[in-house]
């Protein structure tokens, strides 16, 4: 492998949030039955014109300052043409020579803990445009059904620039771009229901050579298929170039029950789309008012936030990466350093990114769910930094509160009987008694032997049902040995 | 700039329109006679001149996201060659 490198470049069509769609006034509403949401224009009955939604063009406008990008002032729609039953006007409306946003740039965290690292993946362009609709291929007497429903929902194509180079960090890209379109409220993400899809270039090289010929891997509705695709994708390259091979630049589909990709059209028989400018459609002008008005209505971004967590709440630069991996972790986050105020910054991250993070991951549920709520565990947190439990005990009130043992950490704490021993006097008794009935881990101690001290720290911690102070244990076991 | 004749098939082709040889041959013909007309006209200088995207120098009028179309399924497709369970259906294709 490390004679070749890999280069990937994404495209992901994300559906936009609004209740009607981008050249007609039909519902975008999912799950509807079949050709009720599909109106004339959908359906391109002659005559017919289309009127922009403006709602789209906000959400554009949000994404491009979102990412750094240029808002164009000016862009055009042009018609893609190609004829496919489920796109009933033989074109597709879309943009192409200029598009409505231009540049910008996303920065993501790839891998965990030590080798975490950050990448700015660039971007070329995103564009507005519409869906087409489905095609059934279920036997209706040997022809297809056609359900025009999605016809002309709204559409952000985002397109990278081949800035990716393994399969991770296109796994990381995409996932830090479905957060940041659900941060900013323009798509839903539903990766289900289709309202985010991935397209994956990919192409392997030698370094500092030229890039190899690319083959597009379509629609990928799942961060593991987009993983799975792109490691068989680059296996099949290196095997077929190191056998000598050539490859020829393609469109290939992605099969999830064999993990394979496989071919739909060369080169040969590739689309030739005539673009031209739609005549049905003016110019789109977007106004710096516009832009200066939605630019005051964005909310903090995530780029913003993790400044904020490291400036303000000192957190690493990796916890704060992950804390704002999603809206929801984020909120859940701050939700609870609300409660354990900004002293605790630190261990609410690490109970937020570690704990928490584990035991929901165990059961498969997101953080949005999560049965402990960030008000109980801010309050748990809140014990620990007063000395009323220890880490250990936390963790098992922890559990009790998941399993809803009860309503704060407090009670508990009370019920369950889980307050820390500060009082030194009950400690010094414990000690004692654990130093008179050990002698060899006496002896061993005062023998120079640093292990036996971790042995009577256990005892002593045994005796107290795990609830005695450990700071206190330590300093009283010491003075007593040492005196 | 002209067509050849091979171009001009594979246009028909893209545009799934079938036409005979001679028909073609006609085609040919008028859509050269186009490209002299556009040879004419990128004889002008244009230097410093903003390309339109539309004759009209107007920009895109915007309609507020509301929902104004119903369900009017019915009355489509029947006027629809043939429908099943709500759907359009045509002759199968899958690529």
């Amino acid at each position: 492998m490390n004679q070749w490198e890999v280069v990937i470049g994404i495209e992901t069509h994300a559906q936009l949030s609004t209740v009607s769609k981008i050249f007609s006034g039909a519902s975008t509403a999912f799950g509807a039955a079949p050709n009720t949401q599909a109106c004339a224009v959908d359906l391109a009955l002659p005559g017919v014109l289309p009127v922009l939604n403006k709602k789209a063009v906000e959400c554009a406008i949000r994404f491009g300052l979102a990412i750094g990008a240029q808002v164009a002032p000016k862009s055009i729609f042009a018609r893609k043409n190609y004829f496919y039953p489920d796109l009933p006007k033989g074109y597709q409306i879309s943009q192409f020579e200029l598009p409505v946003v231009v540049g910008g740039a996303i920065t993501v965290q790839v891998g965990a803990g030590d080798k975490a690292y950050e990448k700015t993946v660039n971007l070329t362009r995103a564009h507005l445009e519409e869906d087409a609709g489905k095609s059934l291929h279920e036997d209706f007497q040997g022809k297809s059904g056609i359900d025009l429903n999605r016809a002309g929902t709204p559409l952000l194509e985002i397109v990278t620039e081949p800035d990716m180079r393994s399969s991770d960090e296109a796994v990381a890209y995409a996932k830090s771009l479905h957060a940041l379109v659900r941060w900013i409220g323009i798509c839903d993400g539903n990766m289900q229901e289709g309202s985010f899809r991935c397209d994956a270039n990919v192409s392997v090289r030698r370094p500092g050579q030229p890039l190899g010929t690319r083959r597009e891997i379509k629609n990928l509705n799942s961060f593991r298929f987009l993983k799975e695709a792109i490691d068989y994708e680059v296996r099949w390259q290196i095997e077929t170039l190191e056998d000598g091979g050539r490859i020829q630049q393609a469109t290939v589909l992605f099969d999830p029950a064999s993990g394979e990709t496989r071919t739909m059209r060369t080169k040969e028989d590739a689309h030739d789309y005539r673009y031209f400018p739609d005549p049905d459609l003016l110019p789109l002008v977007i106004g710096d008012d516009w832009v200066a008005r939605v630019r005051g209505e964005l909310p903090e971004l995530p780029g913003q936030m993790r400044e904020r967590f490291t400036g303000e709440l000192g957190l690493s630069p990796y916890d704060a990466g992950t804390l704002t991996a999603s809206q929801e972790m984020a909120d859940f986050f701050e939700s609870t350093v609300k409660v354990a105020g900004m002293a605790n910054a630190k261990p609410c991250a690490n109970w937020v990114t570690v704990d928490l993070a584990a035991r929901l991951n165990k059961e498969g549920k997101d953080i949005a769910d999560s049965p402990v709520s960030a008000a109980q565990l801010g309050g748990l947190i809140l014990r620990i930094a007063d000395n009323t439990i220890s880490n250990n005990i936390a963790k098992k009130v922890f559990e009790a509160l998941w399993h809803g043992e009860g309503a704060t950490a407090d009670e508990v704490i009370e019920k369950q009987g889980l307050k820390q021993i500060t009082d030194s006097g009950a400690i010094e008794k414990l000690v004692d008694e654990v130093l008179a009935a050990n002698p060899g881990n006496v002896a061993e101690f005062k023998a120079g032997k640093e292990k036996a001290f971790n042995a009577l720290v256990g005892q002593v911690m045994k005796a107290a049902k795990g609830k005695a102070n450990p700071q206190q244990v330590n300093e009283l076991l010491k003075a007593k040995l040492t005196a | 700039m002209s067509l050849t004749l091979e171009q001009v098939q594979r246009i028909a082709h893209l545009a799934r329109i079938e036409v005979s040889e001679s028909e073609a041959l006609t085609t040919q013909g008028h859509l050269n006679g186009i490209f002299q007309l556009i040879e004419q006209m990128q004889a002008v200088d244009t230097t410093g001149v903003e390309p339109m995207a539309h004759a009209q120098d107007l920009s895109q009028r915007l309609r507020e996201d509301a929902v104004s179309e119903g369900d009017r399924r019915a009355a489509y497709q029947a006027v629809a060659p043939e429908t099943e369970g709500g759907l359009y259906l045509v002759p199968k294709v899958i690529e």
